[in-house]
């Protein structure tokens, strides 16, 4: 008789989802796999809409990353317009992008995972979250809420709300900076530094009390994607895409967003809601490729700001030029951080981001446009055709998460086969592990069931008749 | 007093209005020493528990298992918020339903534009099964406050927190109805 594991729904995820894990007739584990049960239909139900409401519309995709819906909407539409936005509203979109790349790693880290880290994957359920950490760590936690506030509030200055602003528009931006807004912002950057540089201390150690999970969860070679500035620097905003392969070789550079069509493909698993793209001259089985801070920090040969770039050095060190290990991402997300804060500081400097003309006016000129940005996930895409009036006729979202659909799958397996190698009963502790693994990718499954719906996540133990072992879940 | 059994629960929609509690940034400190977060997309409850005191509710009801735990959710909370324009009003979630039955949204993300084409998701108890149209949550179930917005700033929801604590049912006002 085969038996399974259903865990439902994984928390301490953005999304709703389940993992479920299959064993043979003998109770040896046969497989186990991540779901995405939400599904919403964006792509549908744009259609027939003015392409100057997609910056709005499709930042309802998605609570935790708006922002880079917006900014890749918002650069679909200025390939539509064909035309170039004033270096203002390119430095007030870098700006606010870096925000939310700060906010969304601070939530990524200390309100998901850092209970996991620094209390314990063992630890009691109960207190296992963010409440039980701001009573074991009172500082921290509250370092950690304010590092996402900092985030949040450069949001607000520039839109006018923290989630879901109206600000990106095609052709540039609403609204520059204040001065006061500057002020204020530069006030706050000194803290949030001291504190990405406290939990990069904190968590470095963590790469040796737990090996186990260090070298289980999700380590394997894969192809990385990541947008790349000329020079091969990291970027957020701008850049091309640039893939390398598990051993840092660049396999293709500089493409434009508009090639995207010829790297990348997507298949249906007939078990989630979340499409899997792959590197379409590979196919679907060798072209698996990850995304977010683990690959951006992969494909880039450096940051170009000094406390990250020396950080960089030392995770090199340790980890190699490509760490494998999908336990690395909170490491890079740490990272990225920093660099995001340093990024912020350097570009309040900048008198462009107070100028009243950061907006370029025009009709449409061009009949198809695809937008590409960095969101904290991953690289994300837009791309529209419209009609001579600019109605959609056509809208296609990559999504960063589903990016990494197969390679959560290929982790969930992997650390199935560490802990539960046979059917057993297994301590919660084992079933978080699961859920722990995917939350080192910091899945935005909002976002990636772009096309209708939400996200609970199970984890189930199955045997492999299809017979419910245990199943842990949550709506 | 008891301590406040709070909970919030995430249908139908974008995270965004959960994202704005969190946005209550240090408040949720101070809200911890006086209520117990009993479940909540950032703690590790799996089963909505019972006795629960407040609920916010995000999202519109969108699939089977939306609206399960949406009779579950009622059946074991006293005061049930509507939590965002998805709750209240079916906003950006309820996108979907001029364009009649969930086939052709489903077709046009996992036939058209997949490759090679193939056919929508079907695994059953895994992939619950879309709702023919998304519903508010009044729709299904009994409401005792709307709170509007997409999202409510955290400052909104703050004030509805407060009133909550102190015993108070928060006023019909400019601070809980305001759409957007
Ligand atoms: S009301 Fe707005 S913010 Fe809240 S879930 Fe719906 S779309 Fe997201």
């Amino acid at each position: 008789m085969t038996r399974r594991i259903v865990i439902d729904p994984v928390t301490r995820i953005e999304g709703h989802a389940k993992i479920t894990i299959h064993f043979d007739d003998d109770g040896r584990l046969a497989d186990a796999r991540f779901h995405v049960t939400e599904f919403r239909g964006f792509e549908k139900f744009c259609e027939g809409r003015p392409f100057w409401e997609m910056p709005g519309i499709t930042a309802r995709v998605c609570g935790i990353c708006p922002v880079s819906h917006l900014m890749a909407s918002a650069k679909a539409g200025d390939e539509i317009l064909a035309v170039e936005i004033p270096p203002s509203a390119d430095k007030l979109r870098r700006l606010m992008n870096l925000a939310q790349i700060v906010q969304s790693h601070a939530l990524s880290f200390f309100h998901m995972s850092a209970p996991d880290l620094l209390l314990g994957f063992d630890a009691d359920p109960a207190t296992r979250n963010l409440f039980g950490l701001v009573a074991a760590e009172p500082d921290l936690a509250r370092r950690g809420i304010r590092l996402r506030q900092f985030g949040q509030e450069i949001i607000e200055h520039l839109g006018g709300k923290k989630i879901h602003p109206d600000w990106a528009v095609p052709g540039g931006v609403g609204k520059p900076l204040t001065p006061e807004s500057r002020a204020a912002i530069a006030a706050k950057v000194d803290e949030a530094k001291t504190t990405a540089i406290i939990a990069l201390e904190r968590f470095k150690p963590l790469l040796d009390v737990y090996a186990d999970e260090r070298d289980n969860f999700g380590d394997f070679p894969s192809l990385f994607l990541g947008l790349v500035g000329p020079d091969g620097a990291w970027e957020n905003y701008g850049g091309k895409l640039r893939f390398v392969d598990h051993d840092g070789t660049i396999v293709a550079d500089q493409i434009p967003a508009s090639e995207y069509r010829d790297h990348i493909a997507e298949v249906v698993q007939p078990d989630s809601y979340l499409k899997s793209p792959y590197y379409r001259p590979r196919g679907p089985v060798d072209g698996v490729y990850r995304v977010g801070p683990l690959a951006r920090l992969n494909v880039c040969s450096h940051f170009g700001v000094p406390l990250a770039d020396r950080e960089l050095a030392e995770y090199r060190d340790r980890g190699g030029r490509t760490p494998s290990s999908s336990f690395w991402y909170h490491y890079a997300r740490l990272i990225e951080i920093l660099a995001g804060v340093e990024m912020i500081e350097r570009l309040l400097d900048d008198p462009d981001l107070l100028d009243h003309h950061p907006r370029s006016h025009a009709q449409v000129n061009r009949l198809e446009g695809v937008g590409v940005s960095e969101a904290p996930r991953g690289t994300l895409f837009h791309h529209y055709r419209v009609d001579r009036d600019g109605i959609l006729q056509n809208v296609n979202l990559i999504i960063a998460t589903g990016q990494n659909n197969l390679a959560m799958n290929r982790t969930m397996l992997q650390i199935a086969r560490r802990w539960i190698p046979d059917f057993r009963p297994v301590p919660e502790g084992v079933l978080n592990r699961l859920e722990a693994g995917i939350r080192s990718f910091d899945p935005c499954l909002s976002c990636s069931t772009h096309a209708v719906g939400t996200m609970p996540l199970i984890v189930q133990l199955v045997a492999s008749d299809g017979t419910t072992l245990s199943e842990v879940r949550r709506d | 007093m008891d301590r406040l059994r709070l909970a919030t629960v995430w249908l139908g929609g974008c995270s965004g209005c959960h994202m704005s509690f969190l946005d209550l940034d240090e408040y949720l400190i101070t809200l911890a020493e006086v209520a117990d977060i009993v479940y909540c997309p950032i703690i590790d409850a799996k089963e909505y528990p019972r006795d629960v005191d407040v609920a916010l509710v995000e999202g519109a009801v969108a699939n089977e298992e939306n609206r399960e735990m949406l009779l579950r959710v009622r059946e074991r909370t006293k005061f049930l918020i509507a939590f965002g324009d998805c709750a209240g009003a079916g906003n950006v979630t309820a996108m979907r339903n001029p364009l009649g039955d969930p086939e052709s949204v489903l077709a046009r993300s996992y036939v058209d534009t997949a490759e090679p084409p193939s056919s929508p998701p079907v695994a059953a108890g895994i992939v619950p099964i879309l709702l023919p149209r998304v519903l508010p949550i009044h729709r299904v179930v009994n409401v005792d406050l709307f709170l509007q917005g997409c999202p409510p700033s955290a400052p909104r929801i703050r004030n509805v927190l407060e009133q909550i604590v102190a015993g108070r049912r928060p006023p019909f006002d400019d601070m809980v109805v305001r759409f957007g």
